[in-house]
Parts: C-alpha cells; structure tokens; sequence
C-alpha cells in the first residue's frame, strides 16, 4: 500500500515537471484519454460489458461543451458539468435501453446507437457538420481564473484527471466496485446472491458515460475545436486499443495505454496511415500475446519473480483477464 | 446386428484401454487426482459413484474433450494424450454423451447419417433402422422432437455408425421410464455380445449390475474400488457404503 | 405524400435499394456463417470485401484477367489469405473469450486497409464496367449490369442457403454450430472445417467486392463504411442465420431505398433504428431458432 502511494506521488511530481519537456498540448491529449479509457476500462475491464462505440459518449460532450462555451458566458466548470451530466443522461438512456441485452447483442446496440448519434450531429446545424465546430473559447475557471495559456490550461487538467483517477480507485475498490467486479465474473452468481446486476450495470454505464463525457469536454476545451472524428467509429475502436493495451481492469493500465497510442500518433502523424497500421500491429500483439496488457504482464512478471525469490513453485495462471464466455463454452465441453 | 460370435471371457481378455494415475482439470479446478484402472477387451465395465465424482470427466478425458490432463491413456499402443478428439474418435472409440446431443437443426435420419463410416462394421442406414424401427418411422421428424427414450436409442444408434468396437456411454438409463430403462439394458447386452466393449458412467447400481463385469467405484476422482460383478451381488452394502445409499 | 414523387425517382431508388440489398444479403451471409460456427464477428468483413475489389481490379491491370476471371480468381486468392488468419490468428484465440477473436480481425481490419491506403492512396479507382448497356423500361432505365448483380447475388444467396439446408456438408455446419465438440467426437476433423467455413465466408466478402467494383469504384475505405450496416443487417436476421441473413438484407436495402425517397435525412439511420427496434422485439433475431440457430 505504501509502495503504490509512493509510486503515485512520484507520478504527479513526473507530471508537474513534464510540461517543460513535452508539449503541453500532447500532454492534455494523453490526459483527456486516459480519462476516456478510464472510462471504457470501467465497463470492460470491471464489469464486463463491452461497448462499441464509446465515442458518442466522448464526442457528444466536445460538441455540448464547446456549444456552451461558444452561446453562452457560464465559466468553465459549468460547461464542463454541463457535458458530463448531458452525457450521463444519455448513458442512462441508452444503458437502460441496451443493459437488457448480453454479450455481442449489447455490443451492437451500443454501436447502432453511436452511428445514429454520429449522423444526428452530423446533420443538426450547431456542429458545424463535417467542418466541426471551431473556435471554441476557454472562459475562466470560477469566472475569475484566465487558462487561456496552455501551460496552465494544462495544470487545470491534470488536477481533473487526478481528482477522476482517486474518484475512479474509490469506486473500484468500494462495496459497489466489489459487485460489478463480481458481475464481470460470474453474473448468474451475482443475481443468486440477492443483487439486481442490471442495475449495478446501469450505473456502471452512467458513470462510465459520464466519465467519458467529461473527457470529450477536455478535449474539446484543449484544442478549442470538436469534430464529427470525435464520434466516430475510429475513436471508439482507438479507445479499446488503449485499454487493453495498458491493461484491462488495472488502474494505471489506461494511462500507459492512453500515453503509448496518443504519443504514437503523434509521432506518425506525418506518415498517413502507418498510425493506423501500427495500431493494428500492436492491437494484434496484445490480443495474441499479452492480454493482461502492459501494466497485467509487468504485474504478473513481478508477482513471478517475487515468488521464484521467495523458492516457490510457479502456479498455472489464466492468460487472459476476460472469464467471459470461457465459462460457458467449456461448461458445454466439461462437465465434472 | 448379427448374431457374432459370443465374446471372449473378461478375465482372460487382453487390455484394450489402460489409464494410468489420470489428473484432469476442469478449468481451474482439479477434478481427477490420479485415476488408474483398465478395460479389457469384449467386457462392460462400469464407473460407479456419487455425483460429482468425475465419473463423466474420465470419460471425457479419454475423449480428449476435456484438454487439460497428465498422466496416461494408452488405447491399443496409442497414447490418447496430446490427441485431439478425431484422432481418438478414429482409433475406433465412441462417445455418447450424459446430454444425448441431438442436433435440434438436423432430421433424426440426418443425425444418423453425420458420423462417417471409419471402419468395416459401420452400421449403415438400413442396419440401424433395422435395429430401432421406431427411428425409421421418425426419420424425418427434427431430431430434439423425440421422446426421452428415442433420444437414447438415436445417440447410441449414431455412435454405431462409425465402426467403433469401444463405446463410451454416459448414464443412458437417466430420465427414462423403467419399461425404456429395460429396452437399453437389452440393446447394451445385445451390443456386447456382439462383441463390443463398453465402459459405462452409471449412478442406476440396479441398471448397472445386470449389465457390467466388473465396477469400479469412483470418489473424488480417485479410484477406490474395483469388484467384479460377482463380488458386487455378494456384497452390495461394500458399494453402497461409496455412493452414500 | 405521393404527389411530388416521380416514378422515375420512386423506381431509381428501388433498383438501388435492391443493388445495395444484395451486397448487404451475401455480406451478411457471409458474417452469419463464420458467427454461427465460431462464433466470432469477423471484423476483417469489410476489409475482405475491398480486398476482393481491389486483387480483380490489380488482376486486370497487371496481369489482363477480366472481370469474369477475377470472379473466381479474387474470392480464392482472399480466401487463401482468410485461412491463413484463422490458422495463425483464430484458432490460437477460440478457448478464450469470443472479444479477444473480435479484436483480432479488427487489428487485421486495420492493417490491411491501411496498408492499402498507402500503396493506393484514398481516392476511388475506377473499374470499367463489364456488361455496358441496359435496358429502357417505361418509367426508368434498368443497367445491364445492375440486373447481373441482382441475379447472380440471388443465385449465390440461395443457392448457399441451400447446400447448408439440404446437403450433407451442410449438416456437418449446422451440427457444428450446436456442438462442435459432439462433431470432432464423431471422427470429423472440426478445425479443418473451421478453416474451411472461415475461409468460405471470406470468399463470399471477396465476391462481393468483385461484383461491387464496377458500381462503388474500388477505393480502401469501401469496406469499413459496409461493414457496419452490414452488422446491423445480420443482428436484424439473427446473428447465426442464413436465411435471416439474406432476407434482411434484401429488405433492407429496399427499406433504404424508400426511405431516401420519402425522407431523406433518416435514410442513413433507418437501418440502425430498425437495428434497436429488432432488438426488442426479437433479441435473437427474425429468424434465430430455439436451439440451434439456422
């Protein structure tokens, strides 16, 4: 427990630092999406429900926020509340639409929900349609602090992210997250115990949606423009690369995950389509080779060497952080 | 089926499939911890014991179905181990399964046909409605609307297609009326005069030792018994003491 | 509500609809029979199908195979490269939890339209059309080659659905899907069909780009702007089902269609509000059934 608070605050000391070696705008990208995996890592990797997408979530909020701040004078933080209760609220919605359903049928609600989302505001005129919504201005924080430069902007950020983190650790680590963990691993279970799991994935889903959604109004406050890319199909399949890169049901698996991809596109943005050739390759590697993602692997690789340490014998351990369907489809092969 | 030649003494016989100190996990859990005894050739030979016991495990476990094992399974001098099922299924042995698995999307006449001929004394179409004519007159219907009992006959008529001398029949007696409880004792009987080998996961003792040469009791996925059926008649309370009766 | 409409606008969309209809019919198809057996939603789908456009369309300026050669030509080639995904990707992963067989074909979703994005650029290449002509009916023009596509993707559909319905190969598929475990256990060796089916149903993608060449020019992101209607295509018809899959197709290709003639700003999400409304009324589809799903 010590180990993982030191390690923390080194983090933030990293992070307080950092926007004099990297560029602030980088870095509020990566913070913006580790938030969205966060998000994401909430429903997959601690409940089980897998959301194709996610983007709706993420660029419905950029479009809010960035309408907010264009129409009105409200300061920051009630433009960003704005977005994230908006996109609850769709989460609820659409959760309570989609939880009824399991497995890949929830999945391609989700994902027929987001298509509609994206051509809706693809068409209604406040987006701007293909050309997005440009010139989104950074009112003061509180009406009183000027954020307008990006190294402070950047600041703002991180201090949201690493509130969203501890508030993400607490729920995931509460009676609450406890239930959903149980939900991901064996849901039949969890509803012979006394407990609804349709209505602990609902929740989940609206919290999830609302993470998401603040995320989107970061992102939209960051770089002061939201487009349609920011509903698409391309985010929402980006995000679950970055969760499972960094590890599915970690803590700090999304940051890793959030961090590699964003700097990787980054750096290949001048190369066309190699981002995306690369995010294939690597998506590839995590799902044949590390499933745990880089955060589970160097966990287990640590937990390995501490027991080969200690003189014990290594124990079989599951490859992969989904029981998923495993459950089922060997219940059909092996009886006991 | 013809009426071969009676088969040949279980004592004397030679072994046609040896387990040897089998482990068997089913996902994480360790269901067998070492389970050794053999078959021999032209005998009935059942696994008794309580639910639970890893009766259905060893013989999906020989089947390949359940992967992950140590230890041994010789069939002839093959070592089913490291096989994957159609291999084991083509050295000649046959599965039935405790859930009959009828194809629900397939004619019972289609479920009869799926299995291929593997070897000389594949029943064909026309033996195995000789066999169970009451599979005839249903050949067309879908093969889940049978009754319990048909459903029975289907499955173990559907193994005999392939050929295979060595059959492995998971509690064909449950669930089914005692006057079709009998029918299947006569059909197995029939089977192993004709010379076929079957290794039998019963919990019906009273089906089970009509039928069987010799019992061996499972618990816990061990080995703890193993009685001919003479020494079962003699001293029933020694099995039933096992199965908690 | 019909006073603006002309026939000409009515009839021109229909067609439309009907071509689109049977792209989504043998795409669908083609997602339905590697979802009933594998279980796995082949996001590869869209990718194959561009393939498929783009090795008839490489096959006629390389190496002057026609149209009609690139017919059977791409399928078999992209087919080739399907099993050689199922065996070094798929088979490796199906144990697991069906996400991980998913995320696979999306990575090679991703690589393979990316990479040919870089060869080729994004821009559309054209592919001449094989049968020019058509014919003039009162109240439109039908294209010569409109009406192959419809034909022979009809032809194709029901013709697949029969052989599983009817023929022994085809039973080995529909056991299979219930049980493959039973199957092996009979003697038959299941991976190879697995291969065998995977592959098929990328044939079928490649088929269809060869056929969609001539109309939609071939261009890499073809297949990604398909795919994802085609998911909602096959979700309608129940996600393992032949029949369910073509029927919804066709029908909603022509419910696309009418859609952009009397409303045209929904026309792009009528499928997905049908998707949702499926869903509700008929989780596992229109034409799932109990058990097994045909």
């Amino acid at each position: 427990m010590a180990t993982k608070l030191l390690i923390a605050v080194a983090c933030l000391a990293v992070a307080l630092v950092a926007p004099f070696v990297v560029y602030p705008v980088t870095l509020m990208t990566i913070l913006c999406f580790v938030i969205f995996a966060s998000s994401f890592n909430l429903l997959l990797g601690y409940t089980g429900l897998l959301c194709f997408g996610h983007a709706m979530f993420f660029g419905g909020a950029a479009y809010i926020t960035g309408h907010i701040l264009k129409t009105t004078t409200v300061s920051l933080e009630i433009a960003l509340l704005g977005a994230v209760f908006s996109a609850a609220a769709l989460g609820a919605v659409i959760g309570w639409l989609a939880i009824r359903r399991q497995g890949i049928q929830f999945a391609m609600i989700t994902l027929a929900f987001s298509q509609l989302i994206f051509f809706l505001l693809l068409q209604m005129p406040f987006t701007g349609g293909e050309n997005g919504m440009q010139g989104i201005p950074r009112h003061p924080l509180f009406g009183l602090i000027d954020l307008r430069s990006n190294l402070h902007f950047y600041y703002f950020v991180l201090g949201v992210t690493a509130v969203t983190i501890f508030a993400f650790y607490r729920i995931v680590h509460s009676p609450f997250g406890e239930v959903l963990k149980a939900i991901r691993d064996n849901e039949a279970r969890v509803e012979s115990l006394g407990f609804d799991p349709e209505k602990f994935k609902l929740i989940a889903f609206t919290l999830s949606a609302g993470m998401a959604g603040l995320a989107g109004g970061l992102k939209a406050t960051v770089f002061q423009f939201a487009t349609l890319t920011d509903v698409s199909w391309q985010v929402s399949g980006e995000v679950i690369l970055m969760t499972l890169l960094g590890g599915l049901g970690t803590l700090t698996g999304p940051m890793f995950g959030a961090g590699i991809i964003v700097l990787m596109n980054d750096y290949l943005a001048g190369f066309g389509e190699w981002a995306l050739i690369a995010q294939g390759f690597i998506l590839l590697a995590v799902v044949v080779f590390f499933r745990r993602g880089f955060v589970g692997e160097l966990s287990v690789l640590a937990a390995y060497l501490l027991r080969f340490a200690r003189g014990e014998r290594k124990a079989s351990v599951d490859g992969s952080p989904l029981a998923g369907e495993i459950a089922t489809a060997r219940k059909e092969a092996d009886a006991a | 089926m013809s009426n071969a030649a009676p088969a040949v003494q279980p004592e004397t016989a030679r072994v046609l499939l040896t387990v040897d100190r089998l482990h068997a996990w089913y996902a994480d859990s360790h269901v067998l911890h070492g389970m050794s005894f053999d078959v021999r050739e032209g005998e009935v030979l059942t696994l008794i014991g309580r639910n639970g016991a890893g009766k259905t495990t060893t013989l999906k476990s020989i089947m390949g179905i359940v992967r992950k094992r140590k230890g041994s399974i010789r069939f002839g001098a093959a070592e089913l181990i490291g096989r994957r099922t159609y291999e084991i299924a083509r050295q000649g042995i046959a599965y039935c399964p405790e859930e009959r698995a009828i194809f629900s999307s397939l004619s019972v006449r289609e479920n009869l046909l799926l299995p291929p001929v593997l070897r000389d004394g594949g029943l064909s179409l026309e033996q195995l409605f000789q066999a169970f004519p009451n599979l005839k007159e249903r050949s067309a219907s879908q093969g889940t609307k049978l009754s319990g009992g048909e459903q029975q006959m289907l499955a173990i008529g559907r193994i005999l297609r392939t050929g295979a001398r060595f059959l492995l029949l998971d509690e064909p007696s449950e669930g089914l009326a005692p006057v079709v409880v009998r029918e299947i004792g006569e059909l197995i009987r029939r089977l192993k005069r004709d010379g076929f080998t079957i290794l039998l996961v019963e919990q019906n003792l009273r089906f089970a030792r009509k039928l069987a040469d010799r019992h061996v009791v499972v618990e816990n996925g061990r080995v703890v018994d193993i009685l001919s059926a003479a020494t079962l008649d003699a001293d029933m309370g020694r099995v039933q003491s096992y199965l908690g009766v | 509500m019909f006073d603006g409409i002309s026939p000409q606008l009515l009839f021109g969309q229909l067609l439309l609809g009907l071509i689109n209809g049977s792209f989504y019919a043998m795409l669908s198809m083609g997602l339905a029979i590697i979802f009933g057996l594998m279980n796995v939603v082949n996001f590869a789908h869209g990718a194959q199908y561009m393939l498929g456009a783009f090795v008839a369309w490489f096959v006629l300026t390389q190496f002057g195979v026609s149209y009609w050669g690139a017919l059977i030509v791409a399928p078999v080639l992209v087919a080739l490269f399907g099993m050689a995904i199922e065996r070094l990707l798929l088979r490796p992963l199906q144990n697991l939890d069906h996400l991980y067989g998913l995320l696979a074909t999306y990575a090679v979703a991703l690589i393979v339209e990316g990479l040919i994005t870089r060869k080729y650029g994004s821009t559309g290449i054209p592919y001449d059309n094989p049968i020019p002509g058509g014919f003039r009916l009162g109240f439109m023009f039908l294209p010569s080659y409109r009406l192959w596509v419809v034909a022979f993707s009809l032809v194709v559909c029901i013709g697949t659905w029969f052989a599983i319905e009817y023929t022994r190969l085809g039973a080995y598929l529909r056991a299979a899907n219930e049980r493959p475990y039973m199957v092996e256990a009979f003697g038959i060796n299941v991976p190879r069909m697995i291969t065998l089916t995977y592959g098929f149903g990328v044939g079928l993608a490649a088929l269809s780009g060869v056929l969609a060449a001539p109309i939609y020019q071939v261009s890499p992101s073809m297949g990604s702007s398909a795919l994802i209607v085609v998911f909602a295509v096959v979700v309608i018809g129940g996600m393992g089902s032949i029949a369910g899959a073509i029927f919804s197709g066709y029908a909603l290709g022509l419910v696309e269609g009418l859609t952009k003639v009397f409303y045209p700003s929904a026309a792009n999400v009528v499928i997905f509000l049908f998707m949702i409304l499926a869903l509700f009324l008929r989780p596992s589809g229109l034409f799932a059934g109990r058990e097994g799903v045909r």
